[in-house]
């Protein structure tokens, strides 16, 4: 399965249109949806890159004991608000437990975290049907004829956007889309030339102007370029900002209507980027980026280090915005699409 | 968005009133919602396990003082346990004479060291005449010696340029040969971000300290940090040995536990924090103001402290002269919007209160912009208008405020709008001075005649 699944599936499939297939091009149809080489162990690698993880800790409550009682609880709720999950959503999921434990419905710890896994799934799953009307779930939903597909990515200071930018931009360009970069963090000193030494390294076009100019004059021009090219992407930089600066935020908001003006339903992708080690504040920063801009889905990054981003739980319970992609690493190809099993396995296995 | 750790006390504590002595029954029940405030506040399990059994153990059999209900009592041992663990006292850069004083700066990727560095610089130059030399051995990250370039220059400050170099004991060594040749005392050395699980670049961090010998290693923690900040910090204590940190992006909403969890684990005082975007602002940590923060409780003094340091003593002196001889011109209108602008955006001057203090009142992000906005506004206003006209505003005939409505970009409506607030302002100040109390930036209260009158205009209001 490519990284990108918004093929131009026209060039193959309307020259069908008045005559069979050929055998390439059902191949090329027929072509089984299966996850990358080597994409579960490369994310497994990164979540579990931690000295002591949820089942571990458990285990050593436990040790040979199979019952489960107060302790194994009270360390599971402790392991729980360790990965970031936030003290609301593992207390609730621990009375969860506690009450099935009361009523002898959990046998032993296998029975447990297994309770634990699900809960954890079904709170990740129901972004679906969380989502805010209007936004897309992944870039299939935006019927072909509209160019270009604008992605912008926003977020406070150094979570790695612009290294997001980066990797993203040069998966979609291998796959042979034509991606254009726009340079709107026209505020942090050397942001240009940092994008423009990840867009060298994948042949990525770059638009960018003066510092301090201002950004949506810097999207517009993105805009107007992207369609002279005939560009099949634009992805959209933004300046690193707080959430409580509102005159930043409604910075954010000024450049989503000038894309929305520009390009039918654009932006149609909105990337909240945050740092796996973000806490208890990472809710709050989704929750007013949203308010300015249709959030769409949020890239998790720096998960190979040790901290396990559990903050992104608690954003998807409250707030219905699904996680879209995750950083694992300083390579070009260090970034991969969100996979709720593996995330949940990692941090149990 | 919390609600303050001691509204939710009182309510656990209501009815345990009228005991001389807190009890285990009183501290049992107030330590849970503790326990979540601060769990809440990104602190980490183990270091709050820690820490509220030693508030039990002091807080235990501690007499109720008069004038505090019990709820009071537990989080002022709280609050006074938190402030002794967060260090008790604030901390500065310490200097020997040697040639030069190198400080480290080290931290995770995307923490704010490039940022935090310039700050410093800046800083060190201005309030303890330092003459820093700043080097960038980031040789990884795309464009990080580039960033630092521009923040010197931008500080005014020289930042060692090599680009033939690529090896960051190199640049190190040839940062501190500068520093030699030319005279700069202190040597500010930002050096890669990393995710602390590498190894290779740890061991990096170890040979520049065994080359430079630094006379501080800072460590820059991001405040937004959750529960992995123990093992972050930690992790470079052991490895490299910190002598301080500094917590940046402290201008957000965060409640900053990650300072407690830090300075639990390191024992290495907290000196600085990072508390906006502007090259100016790195202040000095406060350990009681954070800890009132951790648990919710505002932030008085830091507000205090602004206020004293803004307003500027001789103008509000000479306004009070003016407004004793009746001359309170609009001019002076502007220069007291400016003086209240200076301090900083609304929204925050009013987060830094206790919530208690204006019944819980909050103001959102965005009433403070409005807020704002509308200082900017009345600015504009009196800027488009002459100097005859500002010092008498009687002249503003129908012409003129359509002159001035054109040249502010605004209304006459919207001028008319700002003088009748002048002239509201005006009679106010003159009500107040002719109570015979010297006007309220004198910090006097309002005189008997004064507020009489107050009153009186207040219920012909009503009747209108």
């Amino acid at each position: 399965m490519p990284f990108w699944k918004r093929k131009k599936e026209d060039e193959f499939i309307s020259l069908g249109l008045n005559r069979a297939a050929t055998v390439e091009e059902q191949v090329i149809a027929q072509k089984p949806d299966e996850p990358e080489a080597g994409f579960f162990d490369k994310f497994k690698a990164a979540v579990t890159a931690t000295r002591e993880n949820i089942a571990e800790r458990l285990d050593s409550v436990i040790g040979s004991r199979r019952k489960i009682d107060a302790d194994v609880l009270d360390e599971l709720e402790e392991a729980l608000i360790g990965a970031d999950i936030g003290v609301q959503t593992s207390l609730e999921i621990i009375d969860k437990a506690r009450l099935q434990v009361r009523r002898n419905q959990l046998g032993d710890v296998d029975e447990l975290k297994r309770l634990i896994k699900s809960e954890l799934q079904a709170i990740l799953d129901s972004t679906a049907s969380h989502r805010k009307h209007g936004t897309v779930a992944s870039e299939t939903e935006v019927p072909l004829r509209i160019k270009p597909y604008v992605i912008m990515v926003v977020g406070v200071n150094g979570v790695g956007k612009t290294t997001t930018i980066g990797k993203l931009a040069h998966r979609i360009k291998s796959e042979g889309n034509e991606v254009l970069i726009c340079a709107a963090d026209t505020f942090r000193a050397a942001a240009n030339d940092q994008l423009a030494i990840w867009a060298d390294r994948s042949g990525v076009h770059l638009i960018q102007q003066r510092q301090g100019t201002d950004p949506s004059a810097v999207l517009f021009d993105s805009i107007k370029s992207a369609k002279s090219r005939n560009a099949d992407v634009l992805i959209v930089d933004t300046a690193g900002r707080l959430h409580t600066k509102t005159n930043l935020m409604n910075e954010l908001e000024k450049m989503r209507r000038i894309a929305s003006r520009e390009v039918e339903s654009a932006p149609h992708e909105v990337l909240l980027v945050m740092d796996a080690v973000t806490g208890q504040n990472g809710l709050e920063q989704a929750r007013q980026f949203a308010k300015s801009v249709p959030v769409t889905g949020l890239v998790l990054t720096k998960l190979d280090g040790t901290a396990k981003g559990g903050i992104v739980v608690a954003i998807a319970k409250e707030l219905g915005i699904p996680i879209r992609y995750v950083g694992i690493g300083e390579q070009m190809t260090d970034l991969v699409e969100f996979s709720t099993e593996a995330y949940i396995n990692g941090l149990f296995d | 968005m919390f609600e303050a750790l001691s509204d939710k006390l009182r309510k656990v504590l209501k009815d345990l009133r009228g005991q001389g002595r807190l009890t285990e029954a009183h501290i049992e029940a107030a330590m849970r919602e503790i326990r979540i405030a601060l769990l809440e506040a990104d602190v980490n399990f183990k270091v709050v396990k820690s820490f509220i059994d030693r508030v039990k153990e002091k807080a235990l059999g501690q007499e109720v003082i008069g004038s505090l209900s019990p709820a009071q009592q537990v989080v002022k041992a709280v609050h006074d346990e938190m402030v002794e663990m967060l260090g008790g006292t604030s901390t500065q850069l310490l200097f020997t004479r040697r040639t030069p004083n190198v400080v480290m700066i080290v931290g995770l990727q995307g923490s704010g060291k490039t940022t935090t560095t310039g700050k410093l610089a800046k800083l060190l130059a201005e309030t303890q005449n330092r003459r820093p030399l700043l080097v960038s051995v980031d040789v990884y990250r795309p464009a990080a010696r580039e960033q630092l370039s521009i923040i010197a220059k931008a500080i005014g400050q020289p930042a060692l340029q090599a680009p033939q170099l690529n090896d960051p004991l190199e640049l190190c060594r040839e940062a501190v040969r500068e520093c030699q040749l030319t005279g700069y005392d202190t040597l500010l050395i930002d050096t890669a971000g990393r995710l602390h699980v590498d190894e290779e670049l740890m061991h990096e961090l170890q040979q520049i300290k065994q080359e430079t010998q630094p006379v501080e290693v800072l460590f820059i923690a991001d405040s937004m940090t959750g529960q992995d900040a123990v093992r972050s910090a930690q992790e470079f204590h052991d490895q490299v040995g910190l002598t301080g940190v500094i917590l940046t992006k402290m201008d957000g909403d965060t409640r900053g536990g990650a300072a407690l969890s830090i300075k639990e684990v390191t024992g290495q005082p907290i000196k600085f924090i990072g508390v906006g975007e502007k090259y100016d602002a790195l202040e000095q940590f406060y350990p009681d103001r954070i800890a009132q923060r951790i648990l919710g409780m505002g932030d008085v003094l830091t507000l205090i402290e602004k206020v004293q340091a803004e307003v500027d003593e001789e103008k509000a002196l000479e306004l009070q002269k003016k407004l004793a001889q009746n001359q309170f011109t609009l001019e002076d209108f502007r220069d007291q919007l400016k003086q209240v602008k200076k301090l900083g955006s609304l929204g925050k001057l009013i987060d830094m209160l206790p919530s208690g203090l204006f019944g819980g009142l909050r103001i959102t992000p965005e009433q403070s912009a409005e807020m704002e906005d509308k200082l900017k506004l009345t600015e504009a206003v009196i800027n488009s208008m002459t100097l005859q006209e500002r010092s008498n505003h009687a002249i503003l005939n129908a012409s003129r405020r359509k002159r001035v409505a054109r040249g502010s970009g605004t209304s006459v409506a919207e001028v008319n709008k700002v003088i009748g607030e002048y002239e509201d302002m005006r009679k106010m100040m003159r009500m107040m001075t002719s109570g015979g109390l010297g006007g309220m930036m004198g910090g006097g209260g309002l005189g008997s005649g004064g507020r009489r009158k107050a009153t009186k205009r207040r219920k012909k209001k009503k009747k209108r």
